[in-house]
């Protein structure tokens, strides 16, 4: 009786569970992720039912051929049709189950005109997107506050899977994806969209998706990328098609005017408040919130003489990287002003004190192609 | 015991361990040869959206004027270069089987002469092979000047064979700097025109 | 023979039976550690072997604990990423190559000879060679955790260019340390092989062999074969990293994709290395226990084989999202499912092995049991990851760890212990302490299930694999996978115990330890003296 009431409340919880938390792969949002879906459910109850056979034989022949039980041992050892049938029979299973995953794998393969192409950069720890042919370009940060990562403060509902700006795109449409990376490999994973595609460094690879629902999907980097892999989640908000247009107008609109600002002087405070903002989402990950780094992968800013004399250097190193380390080139991650803004915030900030404001006209000079 | 039968074990385990060697020996070859034989796979198949590394002749044939492919272009430039890449062109429409030439241009904005090339990759992969480059900056490496602006040219064609569902075709060049000592290059022949 | 028998055998003795016969027989060799390190005794280099692969177990299993303890809840408690990625990715190098393949290596040592009537391997000094390359490998390896910059972080895998241009400066190190392993297993597969084929008891064929036999002379060709591989690809890492050359950077036309293709035709072979011994020690296991002959033991030796020349068409079923073309992913779609039928037959053939039999469960019919329940699950699990279209939601998922921890826990690591509570009669003279093996047993069921069974949901739900910190959805999955894990972790102190009791007394064992056994290992001795079947025995193969 014990037993049963156990049992009893045991699935009971395990059935509220399975209410709250996801178990099973999402159906998401997309043909193509409800067609892998069923295809991971067929497949999947196939095996259970190849499990109930062959569990069913084994624990029969382990309860009712015990010694204990006065089983003697018969000597058969061989039977030739028998060995044949359980050959042809699961090749047969196998067929079956590879007629849908193949017609499945045909329709994911399809490179029928897009309405819309984007371009996704991997980039350690962040992804950028830019719409081809549209002007429109961003970079895509974990908006989670590290405090939460190092619990000095309550976890969001969204924790580590929320951005400052998610890649937005229309519903109905056939976005087509382009992949490629800037430093190591990574992987672009939505469960929801059932799209993940490596993106490899110096090639470039290609998925496309079209949303059926609008809403807020979210995902993250599936191949390991260093240090903060965990960090760098995808989030995708699907809009109706009327949205997005305006949504990337304001886009160009918000692009122009901080092009505007590039030829005005700025003060610094004025840039200090907004290269914090920038160090925070961007640089404090790898050379720390205090500007100490993590010595030898990531130096120290804080104090760094060699940085803090030559201004010039200082400049170039952010603005086109460092080959063959984990320093990218933010020349085309970051605008005239945000560089010039973070480039000022490293030379004023942790007792650096240099006073210098770094115009972001001298910036644009040194970005700007022909 | 028997010493013709000891004698006979140890011939057999000489055998064995030389034949084993000579297994292990053409193993470590063919892991080798792998390298190379990816390439040439690559190169056959357009597996990786790799394209030849060298000019191709146009293959003589006429624009196939019932389909229209959209080729675009884009441009990026790696860490540790201060060179920028641009075309005018991002995007055009053709026949397949019809050539067309598109204009890049570099320019170093570090004040110093870097050497760098710019590395081609295709999307489709399968629309790689169909892709011929008569002409390509992609196939040498080219040196800037401090400051210096360079144009180049890229002629090509995608052949009347492409699969008939690809629709959109990308190529994307990202440069990135060679590591070779700058004087032994700087007496290089500016790519361009045929190589 | 008769001459090697114990001359009353003390119990207390450390290498009871085996290391008194040393002194008062014809060799009177060094004694103390000099011993051990010169000793070219199939038995004694077997023993090393195992004791070397226990203490690597442990070591991996720390890491793996440091793994679970940071992974117990959302956010970061314990370790910082960078130190989570060192231990993730030593933890998978560990157990690979420190644990799992030398512990099968030291069953082989150990085994091989006494289940074919040879006197030792056929090359014995090489293997005391090839055994004192395996402490300095993983000294080395394990060294790098104090090195600045610290250890390799870039998983088990080392995906190029993360583990080139990204990588720590004690890469090098790491990659110096695997070779000296991969030279280690190939001389050791030399050594098998080469034992195999030429030191059988006269009259023994090839088909009269026990499984066991048969599937490592198989595993030491799929060695042969691919360790070269492993060598070449680290080889070339090495020359990327500091002789400017580009095999897998773009930057200088080289592909990084090219290192995926390479490491997987390594590594997939490698997989069944880590397996196919497993299903030989179950395949000897089981019929002892049912007291009724292996059935099918022709189909085994074949599906034995098709799986490892299978094992050579599959290996891009790692790489289905690379961005591989649509006919890649179908051929190695096909080639990958179509491993599960002789699979199915090894499992179809145990099961008609136990049906009307006459059962009894000792403990290392218990692992074996559990072997067959669990790795079949992992093989279903493996099925599903090798439908490709599902394989783009699962990839880098915990589903995929999930999958591959049930064919090598409850797969190589079970088969391993099931080996060890099977054959420690015959080394130590006495029978395993049942109630604590049985303990161990069902504290190790129970521990695997809890750990490795709910990463499958937090996979399919979206987890991905390598992630020191996770969204809150996962963290009921975590905390369970987390106690499991420690309390499987816990309960292997409680095998090394039985290990170490056994050696030091317990129930004497006969010759014949189990009753249903019948291969020529069990007609020598227990323990078996240090040297056995200098003169062949007759050998009637009545058996299969």
């Amino acid at each position: 009786m014990r037993l049963v009431w156990t049992v009893g409340l045991v699935s009971a919880g395990l059935s509220s569970k399975v209410l709250a938390n996801q178990w099973n792969m999402p159906v998401g949002v997309t043909d193509v992720s409800r067609e892998i879906h069923s295809l991971h459910m067929i497949i999947f109850w196939i095996c259970v039912a190849i499990g109930v056979v062959v569990f069913g034989a084994l624990f029969y022949s382990l309860f009712r051929y015990r010694r204990s039980r006065g089983a003697r041992a018969s000597n058969f050892h061989e039977h030739t049709t028998l060995e044949i049938v359980w050959t042809v029979v699961p090749l047969l299973i196998l067929v079956a189950m590879a007629i849908p995953a193949t017609a499945t794998l045909k329709k994911m393969y399809d490179t029928s005109e897009a309405d819309l192409d984007v371009m996704i950069t991997g980039q350690q720890w962040r992804w950028r997107y830019s719409y081809l042919g549209e002007e429109v370009a961003f970079t895509s940060n974990l908006a989670t506050p590290r405090s939460q990562v190092e619990g000095k403060s309550a976890k969001s509902e969204n924790y580590l899977l929320e951005v400052d700006e998610p890649l937005v795109l229309p519903v109905g449409q056939k976005v087509r994806l382009l992949m490629t990376s800037d430093d190591v490999i990574h992987s672009w994973w939505v469960p929801d969209l059932a799209v993940k595609q490596d993106a490899v460094p110096g090639f470039v690879n290609e998925n496309w998706v079209r949303i059926n629902e609008p809403g807020i999907y979210r995902g993250q980097c599936a191949e390991l990328c260093g240090k903060d892999h965990a960090f760098m989640p995808v989030v995708v908000k699907a809009v109706e098609p009327p949205e997005f247009e305006s949504w990337l107008a304001q886009r160009k609109e918000a692009a122009a005017q901080a092009a505007l600002g590039v030829d005005r002087e700025w003060a610094l405070e004025e840039l200090m408040t907004r290269g914090e903002q920038v160090y925070a989402t961007i640089c404090a990950s790898c050379h720390m919130p205090d500007g100490q780094g993590s010595p030898p992968a990531f130096p120290a800013l804080a104090g760094n003489q060699t940085m803090l004399d030559d201004a010039d250097y200082h400049i170039e190193t952010v603005i086109n990287g460092v080959s063959g380390s984990a320093m990218p080139a933010f020349r085309s991650t970051l605008n005239a002003v945000e560089l010039a803004a973070v480039i000022t915030y490293e030379r004023n900030a942790w007792g650096n004190d240099t006073g210098e404001a770094i115009q972001p006209a001298r910036i644009a000079e040194l970005i700007d192609s022909p | 015991m028997d010493r013709q039968f000891l004698e006979g074990r140890r011939r057999g385990v000489r055998r064995t361990v030389a034949r084993t060697l000579v297994a292990l020996v053409l193993m470590g070859c063919f892991a080798i040869a792998l390298v190379p034989l990816y390439d040439v796979f690559c190169e056959v198949t357009g597996l990786n959206g790799k394209t030849a590394s060298r000019a191709q002749a146009l293959s003589a044939q006429s624009a196939d004027q019932t389909r229209l492919v959209t080729m675009q272009f884009i441009t990026r430039s790696s860490s540790g270069l201060p060179w920028a890449l641009t075309t005018e062109t991002r995007q055009l429409r053709l026949h397949p089987g019809q050539s067309a030439e598109v204009s890049f241009t570099f320019h170093n904005l570090g004040n110093r002469p870097y050497v760098a090339r710019a590395v081609p990759s295709v999307s489709p992969s399968e629309a790689s092979v169909h892709l011929r480059k008569l002409a390509c900056f992609c196939f040498e490496n080219q040196r800037l000047a401090a400051g210096e602006r360079f144009e180049a040219p890229l002629v090509f064609q995608l052949t009347r064979d492409l699969p008939e569902d690809v629709k959109t075709v990308t190529l994307v060049y990202t440069l990135y700097e060679q590591q070779v000592s700058l004087s032994r290059h700087s007496a290089m022949q500016r790519p361009g025109g045929e190589t | 023979m008769a001459s090697h028998l114990p001359t009353g055998s003390s119990a207390s003795q450390q290498q009871s039976g085996a290391a008194e016969m040393t002194s008062d027989t014809h060799h009177s060799g060094p004694t103390g550690l000099m011993r051990w390190l010169l000793t070219t005794n199939h038995k004694e280099i077997g023993t090393l072997y195992l004791l070397f692969s226990l203490a690597m177990f442990f070591i991996g299993g720390l890491f793996a604990m440091v793994v679970r303890a940071e992974l117990f809840q959302p956010g970061l408690q314990l370790v910082q990423p960078e130190f989570f990625n060192q231990m993730t990715t030593m933890h998978g190098l560990i157990m690979v190559f420190g644990a799992v393949m030398p512990a099968f290596v030291g069953l082989a040592n150990w085994m091989v000879p006494l289940q074919i009537g040879a006197p030792d391997m056929a090359l014995p000094r090489l293997n005391n060679f090839s055994f004192w390359l395996l402490p300095v490998a993983f000294t080395m390896l394990l060294a790098t955790l104090v090195m600045p910059g610290g250890a390799p972080n870039f998983g088990w895998t080392f995906y190029a260019p993360l583990s080139t241009t990204y990588a720590p400066p004690s890469t090098t190190f790491f990659i110096f340390s695997l070779h000296l392993a991969g030279i280690s297993s190939i001389l050791g597969a030399i050594n098998i092989i080469a034992t195999i084929l030429n030191l059988r008891a006269p009259g023994m064929r090839m088909m009269d062999m026990p499984l066991f036999v048969w599937t490592w002379l198989i595993t030491a060709f799929l060695l042969i074969a691919v360790m070269p591989v492993l060598a070449g690809v680290i080889t070339m890492m090495l020359l990327d990293i500091h002789f400017g050359t580009s095999f897998f950077n773009a930057a200088g036309g080289g592909d990084p994709v090219l290192f995926q293709h390479l490491f997987w035709f390594f590594g997939h072979p490698e997989v069944y290395i880590m397996i196919l011994p497993a299903f030989g020690i179950v395949s000897v296991i089981i019929p002892t226990f049912a007291r009724k002959r292996l059935f099918g033991y022709a189909s085994m030796v074949y599906a034995t084989a098709s799986i490892a020349i299978l094992s050579f068409l599959v290996w891009a079923h790692h790489m289905f999202v690379v961005g591989l073309p649509l006919t890649a992913e179908l051929f190695f779609m096909y080639s990958t499912m179509l491993i599960s039928v002789p699979t199915g037959v090894k499992v179809f053939n145990w099961i008609t092995t136990l049906f009307r039999g006459s059962l009894t469960f000792e403990p290392p019919m218990l692992f074996a049991l559990a072997f067959v329940v669990l790795f079949t699950i992992g093989g279903f699990s493996g099925l599903m990851l090798a439908i490709s279209p599902a394989d783009f939601q699962y990839h880098d998922t915990y589903f995929v760890v999930a999958h591959f921890h049930y064919v090598l826990v409850p797969g190589a690591v079970f088969a391993i212990m099931a080996a060890v509570y099977y054959w420690l009669p015959k080394w130590t003279g006495h029978y395993p302490h049942l109630r604590l093996s049985q303990w161990h047993f069902w504290l190790s069921v129970v521990g695997v299930n809890l750990t490795f069974f709910p990463m499958h949901f937090a996979g399919l739900a979206g987890m991905p694999r390598r992630i020191p910190d996770y969204s809150l959805q996962f963290a009921d999955f975590n905390m369970i996978t987390s106690i499991g894990g420690f309390l499987f972790g816990l309960s292997q102190l409680l095998f090394v115990l039985v290990v170490v009791l056994c050696v030091r007394g317990g129930r004497k064992a006969p010759a014949q330890a189990w009753e249903g056994a019948e291969d020529l290992e069990w007609t020598v001795p227990s323990p078996a003296p240090l040297h056995t079947f200098e003169t062949p025995p007759d050998f009637t193969p009545y058996r299969h």
